[in-house]
Parts: structure tokens; sequence; C-alpha cells
């Protein structure tokens, strides 16, 4: 048994962080979180040189040819550095949806660009409450024409091109729903930026009127496809999770140990010892998880849907888990803008919703057990 | 990353697995697969004598202890190996259950600190379950704090005697012998006169009661020394230097990887995929999917966190101490598991009786059950002390004991 990354993919994770420690410092990440810049242009030129943006993208069309247990390290160092960059909705999200349904055509035109850091590409799935599901897809499109607003979209503002979810038919099952390509700069789009929790990670709302988009994908297949990225995507945002969520125990454990009251290291108090050892159980626990999605992620296995929802379910408490009580070893200063907790929290709040809530992957999870049970 | 078998490892395995396909007690399979925490016992046989003659069968064909050296009745496995036969001996591993304090704990440290002659003529028969071993540190004044024990032991010509009591003793009622932790020397602080040495249990003086536990069973009890007299040639370690010879045997007892912990998901997860609440299938209910969902992610974050350890040994590595995490993580949540599968019995949920409760009252078994879990073999308080200063190098606790000699140190305290 291996279940471990090798070592040529642990010494690919030392170079990421290395490579973050340098080019993303907790100040390069407040550039954008003080809102002086919709993300770092520097760094996302950086992660292209160093072929992280296509290290998962076959060598045919522009990328690395690693795979996704690569895409995975470099995924749980991005978390960990706080990276604030359109990485999630252009690598896992846009390119996964070109990877696994886009024509030859498609990927030629897009895939090299993500590599090469020249196109940001996200997901246009939600339309205001609601987790993904077809009944909630009210924009339309009929003659390659789509009509309505998209909202949130990740990296919507900065993107150049989506993936958009549209209602194609009114039979109430999940082949209502097809999928299209869209050039963002090609006109027919309003772009609004959002004001949200993790300004590190811009949101945006995208209204179509009248704007010209191909398919992709077959027509009708779109939920089914949809469903696949949002797997993929899941275990790849899990090791995202696992890094913040271990960053975010290391500055507790530091401050614990430089911090001292009452004439003692905070960290020798139970109370405060006690709350970061359950924060290393739920560390450990979603780290566990998100190796076996990234197990049945990198292999195409059939377990992929219930490994990807536990990996899901298990990195979002984790992250959530570690941001906030990491603030609470901190005390007040914890919850300083100066600090640097609150950008965690702010991190794994959103994260937690990015890809649907916990509730929805709860239901995802328990579907797919009784699924396998049944078979 | 993969799931496979090494070459060696799939031999190993086949071999195992056929070995095991022809001997074991399949009679008893079914019943010991339903068996879960607080409920292990056999309806129509004694669990002990099937038990040994397992154990008994496995060690002839040299299936037992595969980890020790074969000198000492085992195989000289490789650690991996020993994982392998646990996986494969499913759910007759359960048999094993009296025997874990013997082989876990009290061989190894006999291994380490016994003489040779002795090794050879008490380690076989342990191995094979023909003898059983109990372990003899916690007292009423030390259960977490082991180090406060009492039991003294005093030299007089070759023989030490010993006068105390101990308590929470796992097995002592049908132990043959015990490692046993005592204390030689009041004057000197309380780590410091600590003496450890092995013993029989049916020597003149050892008394042995079985305590009564909340949950109605008696695994536990307690043992009482009066001028009991053991030979110095059973000591094991140095005089004094018995809490270092301790730690060997705490060790060991957390290296015990792979064997999986309970966690009564499965369980639950089965019991509510049949259950019909008032308005539906309870599978299908929101409230008990998300509740099931959060005990799954806990059940397999555990179960891989066991196979990145297992992985590890596979490769000739330590395991990380990430498995510290099991026992601390399965013993609350078997309990709030039994706690759920109950409030969904609703007013039933409080008939444990076998014959009448809802399956069997294995989720009652297991709720009376767990609060042990949570305390035996270091509490949930000290599994996150080990945790917080071993794997993140927080400091240890104060402790205002350190340096007194052990009889000053206060006994009470209220008066």
């Amino acid at each position: 048994m291996n279940f471990d990354f090798s070592d040529d993919q642990k010494q690919l994770r030392d170079q990421a962080r290395k490579f973050l420690a340098e080019k993303c410092s907790p100040k390069a990440v407040r550039v954008v979180l003080d809102g002086k810049a919709p993300y770092d242009s520097e760094l996302w030129k950086g992660l292209a040189e160093m072929g992280f943006l296509g290290v998962a993208i076959p060598e045919e069309f522009g990328g690395a040819g690693a795979g996704h247990l690569e895409l995975c390290v470099i995924a749980e160092e991005m978390g960990r550095a706080n990276a604030p960059v359109p990485f999630s909705s252009t690598v896992y999200l846009a390119a996964e949806a070109l990877l696994i349904a886009g024509s030859d055509a498609q990927k030629k035109e897009w895939l090299p660009a993500i590599a090469s850091g020249e196109a940001i590409g996200t997901l246009a799935l939600f339309e205001g409450k609601g987790n993904p599901s077809p009944k909630n897809i009210k924009l339309t499109a009929s003659n390659g024409v789509l009509n309505g607003v998209k909202k949130p979209v990740a990296d919507g503002a900065i993107a150049n091109f989506a993936v958009v979810a549209a209602r194609t038919g009114s039979s109430g099952r999940d082949s209502d729903v097809s999928l299209f390509l869209v050039d963002l700069k090609a006109g027919g789009v309003e772009m609004r930026g959002l004001t949200n929790l993790d300004p590190t990670r811009g949101q945006a709302e995208i209204t179509f009127k009248d704007c010209k988009a191909e398919p992709l994908g077959a027509a009708g297949e779109g939920w089914s496809i949809l469903t696949q990225v949002l797997d993929r995507a899941a275990v790849l945002c899990a090791f995202e999770q696992v890094g913040g969520a271990d960053r975010a125990l290391e500055m507790g454990r530091d401050y614990a140990l430089d911090r001292i009251a009452f004439g003692r290291q905070i960290g020798s108090f139970q109370a405060v010892k006690h709350m970061l050892a359950d924060m290393y159980v739920s560390a450990t626990l979603a780290r566990s998880n998100s190796y076996y999605g990234a197990w049945a992620l990198s292999t195409n296995a059939a377990e992929l849907p219930e490994a990807a929802a536990a990996a899901r379910i298990s990195a979002t408490q984790a992250f959530q888990h570690c941001a906030k009580n990491n603030i609470q070893v901190h005390g007040g200063m914890g919850f300083t803008w100066e600090f640097d907790c609150h950008m965690y929290y702010r991190r794994a709040n959103a994260m937690a919703l990015g890809l649907g809530s916990l509730s929805y992957w709860e239901d995802q999870l328990i579907d797919r057990m009784r699924k396998k049970n049944a078979a | 990353m993969n799931f496979d078998d090494t070459p060696q490892e799939a031999e190993f395995r086949a071999v195992a697995r056929a070995w095991i396909a022809a001997n074991a007690p399949k009679q008893y399979e079914e019943e010991l697969r339903k068996s879960s925490l607080g409920r292990t016992q056999l309806k129509n046989a004694n669990i002990l004598e099937v038990a040994k003659a397992w154990q008994k069968k496995k060690a002839d064909a040299g299936w037992a202890c595969l980890h020790w050296p074969k000198d000492y009745g085992g195989r000289g496995s490789s650690p991996i190996e020993r994982v392998i036969w646990q996986q494969e001996e499913g759910v007759f591993g359960k048999l094993s259950q009296l025997f874990i304090i013997g082989h876990g704990m009290c061989g190894p440290t006999m291994m380490a600190f016994a003489r040779e002659e002795h090794k050879r003529t008490y380690l076989p028969p342990l191995a094979s379950g023909e003898k059983v071993w109990c372990q003899l540190f916690s007292e009423p004044a030390g259960g977490s704090d082991v180090a406060g024990l009492r039991t003294r032991a005093e030299k007089d010509g070759d023989e030490w005697v010993i006068n105390g009591q101990k308590i929470w003793t796992s097995g002592a009622h049908y132990s043959d012998y015990g490692i046993l932790l005592t204390r030689t020397d009041p004057t000197v602080p309380k780590h410091k006169g600590l003496t450890m040495f092995f013993l029989d249990m049916k020597s003149p003086g050892v008394e042995v009661r079985p305590i009564k536990q909340a949950s109605g069973a008696s695994d536990f009890n307690e043992v009482y020394f009066t001028n009991v007299r053991v030979p110095d040639h059973q000591r094991l370690g140095e005089v004094n230097d018995g809490w270092n010879v301790s730690l060997t045997t705490l060790m060991n007892e957390r290296m015990s990887i792979g064997a999986g912990v309970a966690t009564g998901f499965p369980e639950l997860f089965d019991y509510c995929s049949s259950l019909m609440l008032d308005d539906g299938p309870a599978i299908e209910d929101r409230a008990v999917r998300s509740k099931l969902a959060n005990w799954a992610v806990k059940a397999s974050g555990l179960k891989y966190t066991s196979m990145r350890a297992i992985s590890a040994l596979s490769k000739g590595e330590r395991p990380g101490p990430e498995n510290s995490i099991g026992k601390l993580v399965a013993g609350s949540m078997i309990q709030d598991v039994a706690t759920y599968a109950l409030d969904l019995q609703g007013a039933a949920g409080v008939i444990s009786g076998p014959e009448d409760a809802e399956v069997a009252g294995r989720f009652q078994a297991m709720l009376l059950r767990a609060p042990g879990t949570r305390v035996e073999g270091g509490t949930d308080e000290i599994m996150r002390n080990i945790i917080a200063e071993r794997v993140l190098g927080l400091p240890g606790d104060i402790r205002v004991d350190k340096d007194v000699p052990f009889n000053k140190i206060p006994t009470k305290g209220r008066s």
C-alpha cells in the first residue's frame, strides 16, 4: 500500500511552498485585501512561469501534463499562502469543464491560454440564493444566445471567459440544463464587482443580454458535466482548505508559544492546549479524507463522488474550525485588521460556500453512500 | 498513490487468507460480526474458551504475535505483515481483545527488560494465549497521574514484599500473570522512586475483586496485595527506574496501528437505512442525513489516517503522529452515535433488554460502555495533552509536585 504522495510530488509541494513564501507574503495578499488591485497579477504570471497553472493540462494543450496529484499538492500550498489569484475558478472549474466536455477546438482556444496565464476563466452557475440544483437555473439559452443574470460568480469581474449553466428545457429533469462557453470580452455581458466576505478573491454579478455563446458539451448534458466538475473541484478546493487549516493551526501554535500571560506561555494552559489539539484533530481528519479524494480524482475511480463529498465536508469543517480558533488563541489581537488571522477566517468561510454549502454536500454524501450500498 | 499490495505483501496476504479460511471458528463469525462495543459475547459458548482455542491454533501454526521473534512465540514478521494479518483476520480479531494487554503491553515490556530465561519461559505461552497477562499500574490515587501510585515494594533479602491496591485492572480475574508498578522509595520525587516487577497472579496475598461498572458488566478489577512476596529476579529494569520501564509499556499501547477503532458509524448507518420514522424513512430525513454525514467523514477520516500510517509501515518508515487522534475521536463519537440512535427510537429507546430493544439493544449497550472508552488507556484530556505537547510542541503542564519528595505531596483537596 502506498497511500501517500510520491517523493517527486512532495518535492513539487516544497517548491511551490518556497515560491509562494517568496512571492505571496501576507503583505502581498494585503494589497488585494485592501482593494488596491483586483488580484495579484504578478503572482499570476509567476505561477504560469512555474508551470503551476497548467500542471494538470495535457502537453498537447500547452500544459505540463503532470496530473491531478501534482495539482493537489500545489492547491495545498495556494491555500496555505492564501493566494489572492483566480486559481480555483480558472484551474479547478473552467479548465476542468473544458477537459471533460470541451471540443478539440475549444480546448485549443482556451487551455493553452490558461496555462500561460493569459486567460482567466470561471464558472457561472449560481443565480442568487441557493445551492447547485437544476431548478435554480433560470438563465435561458436559445439559438446560441444567453439571457439572464448570474451571481455570485467567483472572479467574474476579471475573467476572460466563463462556462455558463443555462436552461434549455422545461421537462423538470436534469436534462433541462446545458453548458455554454462565453468569451466575456466579446460583448453582450455586463460585469459588476460585488463586495464579499473575502476581498482577496473577487465575486461578481454578470448580466447576459442577448449574449452569443457556443455550447460546451452536448445539449442536455449540462448537469451531468457540472456534477463531475463540482466533484473534481471539491477535491482540489479541499487541498486548499487543508493548507489553510494547517497554516491557521501553525499561527495559533506559534502565538501560544510566544505570548506570555499570568507569568507563563499561554500554550501551557490546558484550555489553550486542548483547543489547539482539537484543531490538529480536525486538520488531520481533513487531510486524510482529502488524500482519499486525491486518489479517486487521479485515478478517475468510481468512488470519486463519495470521496469528493467526504473531502469537501471534512476540509470545510477543518478550515473553518482552525481559522476560527486561531483568532480565539490570539485573543483581542486576533480580531484586528493588522493581524493576519482574519484573512484565513474570511477565506475559510467564503470557501465553505463557493461550491455549494455544507448542507448541500452532506446531502450529496448520503445519497452517494446509499447508492454504493445498494450496488 | 495507490492501495495495492507489493508483490511480497500480496503473497503474504494470500497465505494468511488461505490459512484463516481453513481454520477460523466460522460457527461464531456471524455473532462476532454483529457484536459491537459493550457487547462482545457469545450466546452458547464461553468467549474466553473460544478465544483461547483460536489463539492456540494460531500459535501452533505460527500466526500468533506475528511481530515477535520466533524464539518468543512469534513469527518475526514485519509491522506491515502484522497489519495485513489483522485485516485478513477480520471479525475473528475481536477474539484477540482478551489478549490485547498481554500481547500489546506486557509482552513488549518483558522483551525489553526481563532476563533471557524468563523471556523463553513466559513469552511463548503468553503468545499462544495459554497464559493471560494483565497490567497493574492504575491506583485509586493514581489514574491519569500514574506516577502518583502508592503500592509499596520493600526489599527483604532476595525478595520484595508488596502491599497496596491497584484498580481498573482489565482481565485480572482471568489473568495468570501481571506486570506491576510499585513505589520503592517514597522519599524522592514521585517519578524517581518506582520499580517494575512481574508476578504470578496466584501468589499468596493477591486478591482480585471485580468492579461492577456503570454499564453493569465487569471488565475491570480491584487487586489487593497483602504481604505478597516477589523474587528479585522478577524485577524489570533497575530499582527506582520503573517510570522509564512503564514508558516502554505505554508507548507500545499507542503503537497498535491498523487495529481499527470502533466508532459506531457502520452500525448507525445500517440502522438508519432501514428505520422508518413517523414521516418516512430515517435516511431521507434532512436532520438525520446531516448527522450521518458529519459522522461519516469522521469515520472515513480515521480510516484513511490509519491507511497513511500503514503506508509508512509498508515503506519501512515510522508512522507519523497522526495516529494519536484515533482514540480521542472515536471515543466521544461512539458515545454521541449511541445517544443519537436512542433518540431516533423515541420513548422506546429506553428499553435495553436484547429481547425487546431495537436491534437487540446494541446501541443501548454502546451508550453504557462508551464513557469507559473515553477514560481507559488515557482520558480524552490526557490524549489532548499528548497531542499538544508531543505533536504540536506546546509546553508541558506545570507540575507542582515534580521536585517534591513523594511523601511530602498533599493527598487531599479539602479536609
